[in-house]
């Protein structure tokens, strides 16, 4: 549990906010060239990392708007929150 | 040798109070080879290393645990023991984990507590009817025993739940499993662990995995914080750390980890004699021999590796428990906890070999894989010995996500799995 900064509607509780997994894993633009594991790859395998990872979060109870966000995942520490289509923080 | 625990071992020892029992296994420092190395002393991973020694004769095995045996997810679940599984291929699996069970205390010489209390998953609504029905016929087509009980006879199973129709999910019926129960999770381990360490498995202790060493497209070995161990089989018991020790041989799994919560309330006297599970209301009780509700909640909808846990997750669990069983208003909550649970997309595990020769992996046991702990070491035992899946643990390969035939017990698996 822990607060969001939500980049339209400011700090909120995380409970407002629905995860969306793992950020930036691109559509596949020709669906129907993709081979079985490509298909797996995109649906399905995840990095499931264990401290910085690039996310998705929805504001489900407020905005409703989608936006990204980098936190680590063994302590709950959010490092940034960037909106849909903006390129990542670099630091 | 060990000396085997009996009701005589136990006068004997009264008489020096209790203080010159044989200790239960060694503390061996790491050997520079090894046969099999399991990654993960965890309930499943010592079962592993258990049937690997007892069935397949192989004995030169390390159990390698970054912290201490049974302290991860074994030590954290909820201890609920069922098969009521939909699909063919689940309840082959879990039944073949619950028929061990049965004799288990006695294959171990060691007292697990095993209760067959029976299990009863309620329903609240028509969906939930229909979908429980279709299981319990599923599971009676497949050996399985389950009645469907209606309100009145849920009551009389269980006299404390609030029946009446007047409230938001009133109780429209529900499920029964009769062999389905309990057990006590650390004996689980405790006994694995001195049943293998018997047959010569070294449990190695505070030894966590850092890397591991392949040559071309099989392994060697693994890094430790205790040094280099050689070995051509690993075996991963990693639960929701299976992502962290796929990652050092840059292998993806389907896995997201999550923080799972269970709570247990002050000791009272016997209140509850089975287990309840409501998924629609997401209530689930039952109680611990020592008198203590044990209560578990949700998983957080957020991957995270924290082993906390979020306070609103608890919240609507206790909810749904307080209109359920207005009994228990006053009931103080003396303990809270989380583990980290590794799920997968369809609710149902992996246990398979993967591309990279000598390794294989048993994860993806989600919010429920204390049921299946015999069932699963004895599977992923034989996997590993042979290099081939038993054909009960066939359908729970890697390679499902890729051909598409997935076990979806997303219904069965749900609250209290």
């Amino acid at each position: 549990m822990f607060l969001i900064n939500c980049p339209y509607c400011g700090e909120r509780d995380q409970s407002e906010f629905s995860a969306g997994g793992e950020a930036h894993i691109v559509r596949p633009k020709q669906p129907t060239e993709l081979s079985d594991d490509q298909w797996a790859e995109f649906l399905f395998m995840r990095k499931n990392i264990k401290g910085v990872q690039f996310e998705r979060w929805n504001h489900a109870h407020g905005c409703r708007k989608w936006f990204n966000m980098i936190r680590d995942t063994s302590n709950d520490k959010i490092h940034a929150v960037y909106k849909m289509g903006e390129k990542p923080p670099t630091k | 040798m060990k000396n085997k625990y009996s009701i005589f071992s136990l006068i004997k020892n009264a008489f020096s109070y209790h203080e010159n029992w044989q200790r239960a296994w060694r503390d061996p420092e790491p050997k520079k080879e090894y046969d099999v190395v399991i990654i993960g002393g965890g309930g499943h991973g010592l079962a592993s290393a258990y049937y690997l020694a007892k069935k397949h004769n192989i004995t030169n095995i390390a159990v390698l645990e970054k912290g201490w045996i049974g302290g991860g997810n074994t030590g954290r679940n909820t201890t609920i023991i069922r098969s009521n599984y939909l699909w063919d291929a689940s309840a082959g699996l879990y039944d073949h984990a619950l028929k061990i069970w049965e004799g288990l205390s006695q294959e171990l010489n060691y007292n697990i507590m095993f209760s067959q209390r029976g299990v009863m998953n309620l329903a609240h609504n028509l969906q939930d009817v229909r979908d429980l029905k279709r299981r319990t016929h599923a599971n009676r087509l497949n050996g399985i025993d389950a009645v469907w009980l209606n309100t009145e006879e849920v009551g009389k199973f269980c006299p404390i739940i609030n029946t009446s129709q007047n409230i938001r999910y009133p109780v429209l019926g529900g499920t029964l499993q009769k062999r389905a129960g309990t057990a006590r999770h650390d004996a689980v381990a405790w006994g694995y662990a001195r049943g293998a360490d018997a047959m010569g498995v070294d449990i190695i202790q505070n030894c966590e995995v850092k890397g591991i060493k392949k040559n071309g497209d099989s392994v060697e070995g693994v890094e430790t914080t205790k040094g280099f161990i050689k070995t051509k089989k690993i075996g991963v018991v990693a639960a929701g750390h299976s992502s962290v020790i796929a990652s050092m041989v840059d292998l993806k799994l389907p896995l997201e980890s999550k923080p799972l919560q269970a709570l247990v309330s002050e000791p009272v006297k016997p209140i509850i004699d089975t287990v309840v599970m409501s998924n629609a209301v997401h209530a689930y009780v039952s109680q611990s021999d020592k008198g203590e509700l044990v209560i578990g909640a949700g998983t957080d909808a957020y991957l995270s590796y924290t082993q906390r846990g979020s306070h609103d997750v608890v919240e609507g669990t206790l909810k749904a428990i307080l209109e359920l069983y207005p009994i228990f208003s006053r009931m103080k909550m003396l303990r809270q906890w989380g583990g980290i649970v590794d799920i997968c997309p369809d609710a149902s595990p992996i246990i398979s070999k993967t591309h990279i020769k000598g390794l294989y992996f048993n994860c993806g046991w989600g919010t429920g894989g204390f049921k299946a702990t015999p069932g699963s070491g004895d599977l992923f035992a034989h996997t590993i010995a042979n290099d081939e899946p038993h054909k009960l643990n066939s359908s729970f390969n890697i390679n499902r996500f890729v051909s598409g035939d997935l076990v979806d017990e997303h219904g069965a698996a749900a609250v209290a799995h």
